[in-house]
């Protein structure tokens, strides 16, 4: 197959490669660019384990093919702890013993924060929404909502 | 045509580990020149916490502060012998194999300790943060830190201990068949409350309160999320998932986890969890498994909820809304021909 360039910003930084064509970003993440936050649960768009941000929206990256991102700008987990620091939806995960074995972990966290970044003060039933593409097998889930919902909490006192 | 509300009962002993060929676990455990301790296991954690339960309970026994304690799980190839992460027998099986190789590591640093101090062995105590000190006298006191360097640099001792926990196979008594295939049971108690829709089917469970005995909680929000984990767990199991839908034919169902149910963050049932700690006497510091039997007092809760309800006995799982109408029906016929 076919090698083709593509081009862009993953967590802030400019980033080319070539890949093969057709290959989906969450391949294109994990193989060729080392970023394994987003991780390959179904591969068919069932799961939510892959999400990722594309240009402010979510999208799951097992689904999309890295060529159609060309120029634009991706966000994983892997960017958050922005200097070291934890992102206050990865500490309000930990805080809440929220993650088990974790492997849903990354995806929640992409969606929770696609939600907080349109809606800063969300809804008990708007977060059961934003993650209610993302299966999770070990937590119920409870402790995931709670926990996005205290992050909501910790952003906005914050901000005030 | 109505919703009907149920409410069911269920309560469980569930045996921690397992009586197969007998069930051992095995550690190693060994300070580096500096104090640090690792722990040596072939035991894996799946996610429910077992590195940091196994931290806490080396670094109790030992008499240091949990983060100088390191667990390598590296490799079944090469680590002491673990039958595996299973049957709710990890904080059991393997801490006791822990705590007993903490143990004779301890016993090892207080010789060292008490050889440099010039003070027997058996007067020494550890303060918990990194502190060797006679008992009665915290002033004449050494490091675990310059402990370890003594061993290794000036004394010739390996600061280490070998731990092997092993509840034996028990075989049924030929005239009785009397046997003892665990030595410690964990339990539970659930109230589930229903609504059934008798023209569907459909089940929504209002709520379900658990109770939970789990001997010790070592880490008492690592007990918790795993209790809440499976509380939903065994309500996915009791309504929803199955590798084998009903279906006239094989063929037809699922083949992916596409198409295998479970309950999503939308169908969460109000729940209420309950610990009671009742501390068994050979666990370690007390602790109980309590993996699996997290999950299992919701079925026949759920499955009593839904007689409640209904008046149907679901004996099959997952309780379906199908396998619900199949029974009303059945039960109606009955009636007509009865
Ligand atoms: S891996 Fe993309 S949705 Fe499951
Ligand atoms: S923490 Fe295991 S799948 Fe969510």
């Amino acid at each position: 197959m076919a090698r083709v360039p593509v081009q862009f910003t993953l967590n802030g930084e400019e980033r080319a490669e070539f890949i093969e064509s057709g290959t989906t970003l969450l391949h294109a993440l994990r193989d060729t660019m080392g970023d394994t936050s987003p991780k390959g649960g179904c591969q068919q768009g069932t799961c939510g384990a892959c999400s990722v941000i594309v240009d402010g929206e979510l999208r799951l990256s097992c689904l999309t093919l890295a060529q159609t991102c060309e120029g634009a700008a991706i966000e994983t987990t892997a960017g958050l702890a922005a200097g070291g620091v934890l992102h206050p939806l990865q500490r309000a995960i930990m805080d809440g013993f929220a993650a088990q074995c974790g492997f849903c972990t990354p995806g929640m966290i992409m969606a929770a924060k696609a939600l907080l970044d349109h809606t800063p003060n969300p809804t008990r039933e708007d977060v059961i929404e934003a993650i209610s593409g993302n299966v999770c097998r070990c937590t119920g889930y409870e402790p995931i909502i709670a926990a996005v919902l205290a992050a909501a909490r910790s952003n906005s006192q914050n901000a005030g | 045509m109505a919703i009907r509300k149920g409410r069911g009962v269920a309560a469980i002993n569930y045996p921690t580990g397992m009586n197969l060929g007998g069930d051992p676990s095995q550690a190693l455990v060994h300070s580096t020149p500096t104090g640090n301790f690792m722990v040596s296991l072939s035991s894996v954690d799946l996610g429910q916490g077992l590195k940091q339960v196994m931290a806490q309970i080396c670094a109790e026994t030992i008499g240091v502060p949990t983060d100088l304690v390191t667990i390598d799980t590296a490799d079944t190839d090469t680590g002491p012998h673990c039958m595996g992460t299973f049957a709710s027998r990890g904080t059991h099986r393997i801490g006791n194999a822990v705590r007993q190789a903490a143990e004779e590591a301890r016993q090892v640093m207080l010789e060292v300790a008490a050889d440099e101090l010039e003070v027997n062995a058996s007067d020494l105590d550890t303060d918990g943060t990194g502190n060797i000190h006679v008992k009665g006298a915290p002033q004449k006191s050494i490091s675990i830190f310059d402990t370890a360097l003594a061993a290794h640099f000036k004394r010739g001792r390996s600061i280490s201990g070998r731990g092997m926990f092993l509840v034996p196979r028990s075989f049924p008594e030929t005239e009785t068949g009397a046997m003892k295939p665990a030595t410690c049971y964990a339990h539970a108690c659930v109230v589930a409350d229903v609504e059934v829709d008798d023209e569907t089917g459909e089940v929504t469970v209002v709520s379900v309160k658990n109770v939970y005995e789990v001997g010790r909680a070592l880490n008492p929000k690592m007990v918790e999320q795993q209790l809440v984990g499976g509380s939903w767990m065994g309500i996915s199991h009791a309504l929803y998932e199955t590798t084998e839908p009903y279906y006239p034919n094989r063929e037809h169902g699922g083949t992916d986890f596409n198409q295998y149910l479970m309950p999503g963050p939308g169908d969460l049932a109000a729940t209420e969890t309950i610990v009671i700690e009742r501390p068994a006497a050979d666990g370690p510091y007390g602790a109980k498994g309590v993996g699996e039997m997290c999950a299992n007092p919701q079925i026949p809760a759920l499955a009593n909820a839904i007689f409640d309800a209904v008046g149907v006995r679901i004996d099959s799982m997952p309780i379906t809304p199908e396998r619900i109408l199949r029974a009303l029906k059945a039960q109606a016929g009955e009636m007509r021909t009865g």
